[in-house]
């Protein structure tokens, strides 16, 4: 194991994901992706009576539910990492309480997913443990109320704008094991090229996800073509649209390999979203499902995702700030 | 290595490039007879009032009262955010957009208490709608005093 070039850690070692589950609304369900889900919502409250105590109990039953698939106890998980996007955390918090196992809050944004995953897989990698759990969730809801209007509001939203999804997706991060393998990350910086409009946060983000991208190409010594996929978290039909285009500015074609969890998740004409989806759990819930699904089949060998965030509040924007924006990558490879 | 940096002065051009445009056309018509059919409602309904007796400025008051409360009774039951999405302006200018804002608001924060939750947080969008529109009238009351 090792830290190679500008900032990338190579696993010499590399940590297996042995088992993922995933949760996702209705809505989410009724996209192209709804089979892959393996826990589909009925409602978007979930027999609650707020969104944030929805938010928890989805988080709750995606852990246990990746618990019961893997066939193990909350004790046999050494440490958790997990985050969302509700102010102090605290869906993880109340979703996470009950289970006991050592936990570490974390705040991405929406790259949580790449934060937590390149943290376990650190730990494990380390020799620190055997048995890790990361992942997130969002609860479009909850985020609409927390960033934006309340959820009745009769607004219209922006064409760039992209629909937070209710999601959450967490995998299991063991030493050995069967699955696919979590061969390197390179951790992202944050990266701000004065993005200020809050309903486009796929532009905010788009520079953070391809300095990743070159970061790790560079650092490994690969090309776009050694990957079957490059995926990024939720980047949004025109955020991935800027993202192949600077990406090719800078001298790198990814057109022919690149996608978009917050693409892939809805199908834009007949779910009406605008610029696709995004929140933690749009790339939690579609790699958790989807990809993981496709790496266990083989249909997919070698796959780099790249979960993005925007780091901003809304007082931050409403203040004039900038949208800076983040992302991890983490290379996943099946034997 | 390629520096992310170098494409900073374009990239809001960039950016513009990429963004779906807002059909101004589109959303003006819709906007136009959406409002208009409020509008013709409340105009309707205060016709209905002086039928049964009330005198025009009393017929007007209460149009606008069963106005808010038909758009109360929509906000509650999940229709107005979807005529206001259609309909945009055309469903936010009249008194039925300012009372979805209240409304929507109130059912939002109503779990967070009446105290702190609703009765703090029920004006976060009608608010700056009651300050400026306020301050409008005070303006326009000092013009027309002298004039």
């Amino acid at each position: 194991m090792g830290h190679i070039g500008k900032q990338t850690i190579v696993f010499k070692n590399p940590p297996v994901i042995t088992c993922a589950y995933s949760s996702a609304g209705p809505k989410e369900t009724e996209g192209p992706l709804g089979a892959y889900f393996d826990n589909k919502l009925e409602d978007e409250l979930l027999g609650e009576d707020t969104w944030e105590k929805a938010e928890s109990k989805l988080i709750k039953q995606t852990v246990q539910g990746l618990l019961n698939k893997a066939n193990k106890k909350p004790e046999d998980i050494q440490y958790l990492f997990a985050g969302d996007l509700q102010n102090q955390v605290v869906a993880s918090t109340f979703g996470l309480k009950d289970f006991n196992i050592p936990f570490f809050g974390l705040y991405g944004a929406c790259s949580t997913m790449g934060e937590s995953m390149s943290l376990a897989s650190i730990m494990v990698a380390g020799g620190m443990a055997d048995l890790v759990m990361a992942g997130t969730s969002s609860h479009y809801c909850a985020a609409e109320k927390q960033f934006r209007f309340p959820v009745e509001y009769g607004g219209q939203r922006a064409l760039t704008q992209q629909w937070t999804v209710t999601a959450s997706g967490f995998v299991l991060i063991s030493r050995c094991g069967v699955g696919p393998k979590i061969e390197a990350i390179t951790p992202g910086k944050i990266v701000d090229l004065g993005i200020k409009d809050a309903f486009n946060m796929g532009a905010a983000m788009a520079p953070a996800a391809v300095d990743t991208i070159l970061a790790h190409l560079e650092d490994t010594k690969q090309k776009p073509s050694d990957f079957d996929a490059i995926i990024t978290g939720d980047l949004g039909n025109c955020g991935a649209d800027i993202a192949v285009d600077i990406a090719n500015k800078l001298g790198v074609d990814l057109s022919s390999v690149f996608n978009d969890c917050g693409k892939l998740i809805f199908d834009d004409k007949n779910q009406d979203t605008h610029c696709g989806g995004s929140g933690c759990g749009c790339s939690g819930s579609v790699f958790a499902g989807y990809l993981y699904s496709q790496l266990s089949r083989r249909n997919l060998k070698k796959i780099l995702l790249v979960p993005t965030g925007a780091l901003m509040s809304p007082g931050s924007t409403q203040q004039g700030n900038t949208i800076p924006g983040i992302a991890h990558a983490v290379s996943i490879v099946m034997d | 290595m390629a520096n992310i940096k170098q494409i900073k002065n374009e990239y809001q051009e960039i950016v513009k490039s990429h963004s779906p445009k807002n059909k101004v056309m589109q959303n003006s018509l819709r906007a136009f007879w959406v409002g208009g059919i409020i509008c013709t409602v409340g105009q309707g309904l205060s016709n209905l009032y002086m039928y049964y007796g009330l005198s025009k400025d009393d017929a007007s008051m209460v149009a606008t009262v069963s106005l808010v409360l038909l758009s109360a009774i929509f906000t509650a039951f999940n229709i107005y955010d979807n005529i206001g999405k259609y309909g945009g302006a055309g469903a936010l200018i009249p008194i039925t957009g300012f009372a979805n804002s209240m409304v929507s608001a109130a059912m939002e924060y109503k779990k967070e208490g009446y105290i702190y939750g609703m009765g703090a947080k029920l004006f976060t969008i009608a608010g700056p709608v009651i300050v400026f529109g306020t301050i409008a009238s005070v303006i326009i009351g000092i013009i027309y005093y002298f004039v």
